[in-house]
């Protein structure tokens, strides 16, 4: 049985990680996810878990421990956000490429500056290209989900790639919800413990993590780093129906809302999708043939599906939670065009950046774009591709 | 996959890599001839040479092999010329090889 409890996003996550037990955490604090391991430090104080938690010097050293527990054969977790996500960026490749499974939780956070804590996805977003996989959850409930559904994904043998578990900046990680935490004994069947087949402490198989690739080695080394993001996208479908099976609660890549026959629609991720549904609905009491995709995994990212979604839509529009200073868009709407270019059949597409460093998204801002996309459906004019929304205007 | 190091090389296609380019056994620099980046040489000049053995844990790539508590000639399969056991010996036993200085 699922027990109801009401619990923060951070709370949530921490809680899927006791229920998991994992062999190292390797904590550094900084807003918004320092509950994570505040949380997590408390379970090792009541004797809830057997972890080995390492209070390290920084974000950079943090992801290192992880990784070398790792490669020692271990269970590694940790959690940051923001700029500690960033002082992390060279060990995030090294992750990657040396194909160790650690999970990491993000409360996304605005990258400075200025300075900001509050949620947009500039931090997460700046580490797509490193070779994680990245899991973005709505509410609570969600990232608890791929919390859960995290670790398997991750060290499946087809894969073995790191994986970030993202949620939004007190949004999601510190708002408290009524959820469902299934029980520990069922979460441990379910992710099961990690049986890698070479590790550094087997002692009868000497093993070298992380060697030098010269120019004759390093693109076949990343030619199979990028298969194993591909296998990914099968693997996480797998893990996802079992996760239904056993829990009841349905992932995919994307979630469709009301897009069977939508003609406008937003592309968007986490909670926002929430306050653009409530958008959707209303429309659709009107008559307008509105829908929604929410990105649930952005890195393997399902371009193929997203575009089969999109073919019968006159028009979408992206949403961006994130600034790419490309001065064309931002990462999600470039993601997206990406997908469709090659339908016979896709609708126009425009980018809206939205939401940075906090800035509230509403049900009337999600109306408003709506409201852009039905005269785009109706004269077959874009205007202008790629533009801001919910800053004052001169 | 398990696969030696012995047994990658620039010809095999990226399928049969190691997973991360992980090596499964020690000691593969033997496979590898790092001694071709030396531009210059060091010499050990035997009759000079006390045996007192400074030399060889000075050796930042372990390039002086020592057996029986005698130090042996250089493996420059794997010497990078830095000259660090030069320094270190006491008696001047040895030095860089002429015409490369």
């Amino acid at each position: 049985m699922s027990i109801r409890e009401r619990l923060s996003g951070n709370e949530a996550i921490a809680t899927a990680m006791r229920q998991i037990n994992p062999d190292v955490f390797a904590m550094f604090p900084i807003t918004p996810s320092t509950e994570i391991p505040q949380y997590f430090a408390q379970y090792v104080a009541d004797g809830k878990v057997d972890t080995e938690f390492i209070c390290v010097e920084s974000e950079h050293s943090s992801l290192s421990a992880c990784l070398g527990a790792e490669a020692a054969g271990c269970r590694a977790v940790t959690a940051t956000s923001s700029a500690g996500l960033s002082y992390m960026n060279e060990v995030l490749y090294v992750a990657g490429s040396s194909r160790l499974p650690v999970v990491l939780a993000v409360a996304c956070r605005a990258l400075t500056g200025p300075i900001n804590i509050n949620h947009d996805y500039s931090d997460s977003m700046a580490e797509r290209d490193s070779g994680f996989i990245q899991l973005y959850g709505e509410n609570n409930q969600e990232v608890y989900d791929n919390y859960l559904m995290a670790h398997r994904i991750a060290e499946h043998p087809l894969v073995r790639l790191p994986l970030m578990v993202c949620e939004d900046g007190f949004i999601t990680s510190h708002a408290i919800e009524n959820i469902e935490i299934e029980e520990d004994d069922k979460v441990k069947a379910f992710v099961g413990e990690y049986h890698p087949e070479n590790y550094l402490l087997k002692k009868e198989n000497p093993l070298a993590v992380g060697p030098y690739g010269v120019s004759g080695y390093y693109m076949e080394a990343r030619v199979a780093q990028a298969q194993a993001m591909k296998n990914a996208k099968q693997v996480i479908l797998d893990v996802a129906a079992d996760f239904e099976k056993t829990f009841g609660r349905k992932y995919g890549f994307f979630e469709e809302y009301r897009m069977e026959d939508a003609e406008v629609a937003m592309v968007i991720m986490g909670s926002s999708a929430g306050t653009a549904k409530a958008a959707v609905d209303e429309l659709r009491r009107d008559g307008v043939k509105a829908g929604l995709v929410k990105i649930r995994v952005f890195r393997p990212f399902p371009g193929e599906e997203l575009a089969k979604v999109l073919t019968g839509c006159k028009a979408v529009a992206v949403m961006d939670k994130s600034e790419g200073f490309s001065a064309c868009g931002g990462p999600l709407f470039a993601e997206t065009a990406g997908a469709c270019i090659n339908l016979d059949k896709r609708p126009k597409l425009i980018d809206i950046v939205f939401g940075l460093g906090g800035r509230d998204f509403t049900v009337a801002a999600a109306l408003q774009v709506f409201d852009r996309l039905q005269g785009i459906a109706e004269t077959g004019e874009i205007g202008e591709v790629y533009t801001h929304m919910g800053q004052r205007e001169a | 996959m398990s696969r030696k190091a012995a047994e990658i090389n620039e010809q095999i296609p990226w399928q049969e890599m190691t997973v991360g380019c992980e090596i499964y056994e020690p000691g593969t620099s033997r496979l590898t001839k790092t001694g071709e980046w030396r531009s210059k040489t060091p010499v050990w000049l035997e009759e000079k040479c006390k045996q007192c053995v400074l030399c060889a844990p000075f050796c930042p790539d372990a390039c002086i092999p020592v057996s029986d508590g005698k130090r042996r000639e250089f493996d420059y399969d794997h010497c990078k010329g830095c000259g660090i056991c030069i320094k270190a010996c006491p008696f001047n036993a040895i030095e860089w090889k002429e015409d490369e200085a």
